[in-house]
This record gives C-alpha cells, structure tokens and sequence, in this order.
C-alpha cells in the first residue's frame, strides 16, 4: 500500500527525522494562508499523487510569494499529472503540499527495503541523490552502498556512521546523518514498511541535512496491526476495479489486452497471461479467484472482467485441485447465466471429476467451449477472438 | 528414496483445531500421511476427528514422536508457531499460511540461524513424496512415484507441471513448494542440492516466477555442481512493470528480475526452457528420458 508524500513525512517527523515544515491543502485560498503560516519564502507547492518524477510534469513548483503558492496550487488541483510513473493517462491532483523552501547545497539518496537475497533489511544509499536512482545502478553501481541491518541489533550507530562517511559528508553531517539513519530504520520496522525512500536528502547551505521527499510503501500482509496506516489509504489512487475485487477477495489487476483471464492460483494466473502471448493473443487482466471458485464469486469475477470494455473473449483456467470440477463448472454456467456472457467463452479444466464437469458445460446450452490443456486453451480463445 | 518426507515422516499440525487445519490434516491422513496429532493452545487433551490435541508443541513431540510439523495458524500467529517448533526440536517445518509479514520472517529467519530446523514456506502448498507422505494442501491424486523432482515458488503452477508429467506417465520423487513469499524458508537452489544428492532422482523441473534473483542463484548452481538434468519454467512475463514493488528490490538483489533476462541466463546455464507453461514436462523430456 503507498500514501502520499506529505503523509510519509508526518509518519517520518514523528520519528524525529528531519522533513521540511509543510502542510497539505485543497484549495488555492487555503495554500495561500498556510504559505503565509510558514514565513517568508520561497516556498515549495507540491503535487501530491502516489508517483515519482512529478516535477519534470509540472508538479512541483517553487513560489516566492504566498500569492504565487495561491496561483501555482490552483494550476494544479485538478491538473491530469503524467509522469514515466503514472502512465499515460497520468493522475488527477486533488492535494497539495506547501512547504517551506530550503536552500539546497548538496543531494544524495538513502532507502530501506528488505533484500531477498539476505532475508535482511537492508539501507541502500549513495551520493548521487535527486535523480533516478534506476540509472545510478545501471551505470555506476560503484556509487551505491549498502549495509544489511540485523533484525535483533537493528541499525547500529557504527553502520549508520559507515555509509555517512562513504557518502562524503563532513564530521558535522555525519553527527546528524547517524540519529537520522537510525530513526528511519526504526521508522521502517515500527510500520511494517516494505520500501522507505528519501531521494533526495538535502544538505542545506547551512549544513543541516533534510529530508525533502519521502516515499512510503507498506507490506500489505501487516496492515491488520496497523489500523492508523490503513487509514491513509487514498482510493483515489487505486484502480477502482482492484478495489471492488478486493471486496470479494478477488486479486485483480487491469491491463491493455482484449482477452479477459479468470484463473485459480497466482502463479498460474501469471502463466495463464503468458501463454495467451504465446498464441499470439494479448490478456486484457491478471485475475486470481482463489482456491474456492463458488458461484458468488466467479460471477463477481466474471462482473470484473467484463465491466472492461476492451474484452472480446474470456478464458477460464482452473486447476481444481480439492476443488471438483463438476463444482466449478456449476459455478460457471451459474455466472455466465446471471451476466449474460456474450463474448467467445473457453474454459480449461483440470482435477477430480473433470469428464463430468465438461459434459455439463456441453450440455449447458450456453456457447462455452471446453478445452484439453492450458496449450489447447490459449490457442481456441486466441483463435475466436481474432475470428469474432 | 525422496526428500525432505518419506513414509517414516511424523506429522503434527499447528493449528489442527480450525476449519482449513482440520480439512488437511484429514486429507494427508486419508493419503497414507503419518498425521499423529495436533496443537491448538487451550484445547490441549481433547481429540478432533481421531487426532491428540495439544496445547505446546513441546508435549506433543513428548507424546508422538512427531518430526514434522505443518502450521495452518492465521498469519498473526505464523512466525510465533514456527518458532514453537524450531524451539521444540522439529527437524521440518511447513507453514502453509498465506500472508504473513515479511518483516516477521525476516525474524524467524534470523532465529532459524544455528539452528538444525528446515522450513519451507510460508504461503506454500507444502511438500509431497508420492505413494509415502503428504504435507500440505496439493490434491494427491495427480501426484505418481516415480524419477522426476519438481521445486516451485507457486502452488497451482506446480500442479500443473505434476499433471503433465504423471499424464505421460512420469512420476515424482519429491515436489516441493518453497511458496512465494520474498523472505521465506528455503530457496530453489537448497531443494535443487538436495535433489542432486537424492540417489531416485533423475531430473528436475523447476518453476520459477519474476522478481529477485533466486532463479539465477539456481541456474548457477545447476551449471556449476548439478549431473542431473533440469528443466524451467519462469512466469511473469507478460506482468505489468508498474504493479511490481518497484526495481530497488531487483536492483539489491544484482539482477533486473524480469522473465526475459531470467530465461536467457538459465539456459546458458544448460537449463532447458519451457516457452510456454504448457510445455514444462516437454522442456524436460527434450533433455531426459525416463
């Protein structure tokens, strides 16, 4: 689950770690107000949308004046941000951070994510900071640092010292790099975070580092003991229909194809997608019912894949497992009555009963065509949708 | 012979009292497994469905001589029953529960180190040996004896690859789901060491999906101290870049996690391809005969 910059940095201030004094607004009046609350300029008005490079699409914006933060707020509430995070469609803005400016003599980067390879939190951190830090490690991996956190220890003052001076900060910074790091860490484990990323830190003319972004991903298996997080949650920001599947405990994923994917299972959700590639065809979703494909839910499932309009055929693949296939294919014809399915229909089934589950989808009266195997399966929905 | 469970493997199960406890705990035993009891704290001394129940997992060693455990308990209390029985002398560990944190196992993890305990998992379907012992939520049935060893991140997926094989008639020594999780017990590359040295098994299929860079670990593994021959098929593809959590997982881990650069590295590392899902166990045959 991701929140907004000016959420992160409340998190992050109540750690003790150093953000810009800000306060988020909705409107152009209020920017003004909150400006003029911070003292003089300049002031920074951010855009706040969960994704990165917001300031390449206009999204930031420095203002002298609290009557430019009025003018720069009201150009963005409502503005379509596009940014290489968003996709093309980019993302309507509906808040806005103010914040004090700062005067910024250096940049560097620093993030906290768990490392599968070490099973460890790990701090990533280098010196190149305030641009994409995709390209740092592709061209000059030399420049990142990393240090593995024992999760009994936790981040040690030693560690936090070590990257401050492979960084190249001077005695001063090191001093409020070390609490800072730490505080992060902490942060980073007392919410059950899966990145924490502050690109850049800032070192102001003065000497004094800052936080001047902040981005928050949280582990969404830990969210059930953390109720204030789950509250941040701005569905705004979601695919409405990965939130209607999440009410029926559906995992859905929209993407750009035109043949629509009802699946058991991730792993063979994902190898369902792939081979409808294979044949040529293109997945309009990714579609996870779980282990007990009842009526209730494969008609929800069926709903999802056809409120996209984009949907010319739909494949169902279930490997029944426990499940009977006489079971699902009930469940099946069931959805496919109640919507109303007009599009091409090929169902895969496999386990306990399956001659039987197939005899009934024949016998269904409905136009589904069964199918031999993922391969046999792919190549019928392929086939039918370029025909239809 | 096989890994990781036989027929001699002796099987309690951490949290035997709820439904999905009980459901598989009655399933394995209906396969043959050696189920001899169960935990549910506060329900210690009673019997649900033929199976002792206990309140630690500490008496229930005491009165079974149990060696294996499965957990089923809710994502909350995952991490703490795995270290129950870590604590208790458990030599296998499966926890099937999907869902826990991840910064919980990365403490088990840490717990785990030292300590003579396998786990496998969590969020798996856990471990079968065909004809002898199942552990897990994987139907038996599609399952045969027989040379093929087949490891996996994902649970229908591996049935699938089990499928093809036992339909051309081709039967497993052991599949193991080491499940999805980003932090968990054992990793492709550990499963595939132990299908080296098992002396019954002749090849492996192993599944394998994007993200990390587990799969590259294993190829190099496969290239540098595996005789034995071994198929893969990596799935993701077509996954949407976005909906991953970011690359800084995949820029730590010193690979770029994507299927393609998988692929292209596991077949130079001798690896025989599957392009599609459809056709592991032909990825297989086109390197080994049974």
């Amino acid at each position: 689950m991701n929140i907004h910059e000016y959420q992160a940095k409340a998190i992050l201030r109540n750690f003790g770690v150093p953000v810009p004094e800000g306060h988020v607004v909705y409107n152009g009046n209020s920017a003004r107000d909150w400006a003029k609350r911070l003292g003089d300029g300049p002031y920074a008005v951010k855009a706040q949308i969960h994704a990165g490079g917001r300031g390449k699409g206009g999204g930031v914006k420095i203002a002298k004046t609290a009557d430019e933060v009025k003018q720069y707020a009201r150009a963005m509430f409502g503005m379509t941000l596009v940014t290489h995070q968003t996709g093309p469609e980019g993302k309507i803005v509906k808040r806005v951070l103010i914040e004090s400016g700062c005067d910024i003599a250096d940049e560097f980067y620093l993030s906290f994510l768990v490392d599968r390879a070490t099973d460890k939190v790990t701090l990533m951190a280098s010196a190149e900071g305030g641009v994409n830090i995709e390209e740092v490690a592709e061209k000059t991996p030399e420049k990142l640092f990393f240090e593995a956190v024992d999760p009994v220890v936790g981040l040690t003052a030693f560690q936090a010292r070590k990257v401050a001076f492979k960084l190249g900060f001077g005695i001063a910074q090191v001093k409020q790099a070390v609490p800072l790091l730490m505080n992060l860490y902490k942060a980073f484990v007392e919410a059950d975070c899966s990145l924490l990323e502050i690109n850049p830190l800032v070192q102001t003319g003065a000497g004094d580092l800052i936080c001047l972004d902040a981005k928050m991903t949280f582990d969404e298996n830990a969210l059930f003991r953390h109720i204030r997080i789950r509250d941040l949650r701005d569905y705004d920001e979601e695919d409405a229909n990965e939130i209607e599947a999440s009410q029926y405990d559906l995992s859905y994923i929209a993407l750009d194809g035109n043949i629509g994917c009802m699946v058991n299972g991730a792993g063979l959700a994902m190898a369902t997608m792939d081979i409808i590639k294979h044949y040529g065809g293109d997945p309009a979703n990714f579609l996870d019912v779980g282990g007990g494909a009842t009526i209730e839910r494969v008609t929800e499932a069926f709903k999802l894949i056809l409120s996209d309009n984009k949907v010319e055929g739909i494949l169902v693949n279930i490997f029944g497992g426990i499940m009977k296939c006489d079971v699902i294919a009930t469940g099946v014809i069931e959805a496919a009555k109640q919507i109303g399915v007009k599009v091409p229909l090929v169902v895969r089934l496999e386990g306990t009963n399956v001659d039987l589950g197939k005899k009934m989808l024949a016998e269904s009266g409905l136009n589904i065509v069964s199918a031999d195997g993922m391969g046999d399966a792919a190549e019928k929905i392929v086939t039918a949708v370029k025909e239809a | 012979m096989s890994i990781l469970v036989n027929k001699n493997t002796r099987v309690i199960t951490q949290g035997i009292t709820g439904a999905t406890g009980l459901f598989h705990a009655q399933g394995a035993r209906d396969y043959g497994t050696q189920m001899v009891g169960g935990v549910t704290p506060g329900k210690g001394g009673t019997i649900v469905e033929g199976f002792p129940v206990f309140d630690t997992v500490e008496d229930a060693i005491k009165e079974t001589g149990a060696n294996a455990s499965v957990i089923y308990v809710p994502p909350i209390g995952s991490a703490d029953a795995i270290m129950e029985s870590v604590d208790a002398g458990i030599e296998l560990v499966i926890c099937i529960t999907e869902g826990v944190p991840v910064l919980d196992m990365v403490k088990v993890k840490k717990y785990m180190e030292g300590k003579d305990c396998r786990l496998i998992g969590p969020n798996c379907p856990g471990v079968i040996t065909p004809g002898e012992c199942k552990i897990g939520i994987m139907p038996g049935y599609i399952h045969k004896p027989g040379p093929v060893g087949v490891v996996s991140r994902s649970g229908t997926l591996t049935y699938e690859a089990v499928w093809q094989l036992t339909t051309r008639n081709i039967g497993q020594t052991t599949c193991v789901g080491i499940g999805g999780d980003p932090v968990n017990g054992t990793s492709h590359l550990e499963v595939l060491r132990m299908f080296e040295n098992d002396p019954a098994t002749e090849a492996v299929i192993m599944i394998g999906e994007i993200g990390g860079d587990a799969e590259e670990q294993a190829a190099a593994f496969v290239r540098d101290h595996m005789t034995k021959p071994v198929a893969a098929f990596i799935a993701g593809a077509t996954a949407p870049e976005g909906k991953r959590m970011g690359h800084a997982g995949a820029i730590i881990s010193g690979g770029k996690g994507d299927a393609a650069s998988k692929k292209v590295f596991l077949a130079e590392c001798g690896v025989s391809i599957a392009d599609s899902p459809a056709e592991m166990a032909e990825a297989l045959l086109k390197i080994w005969q049974p």
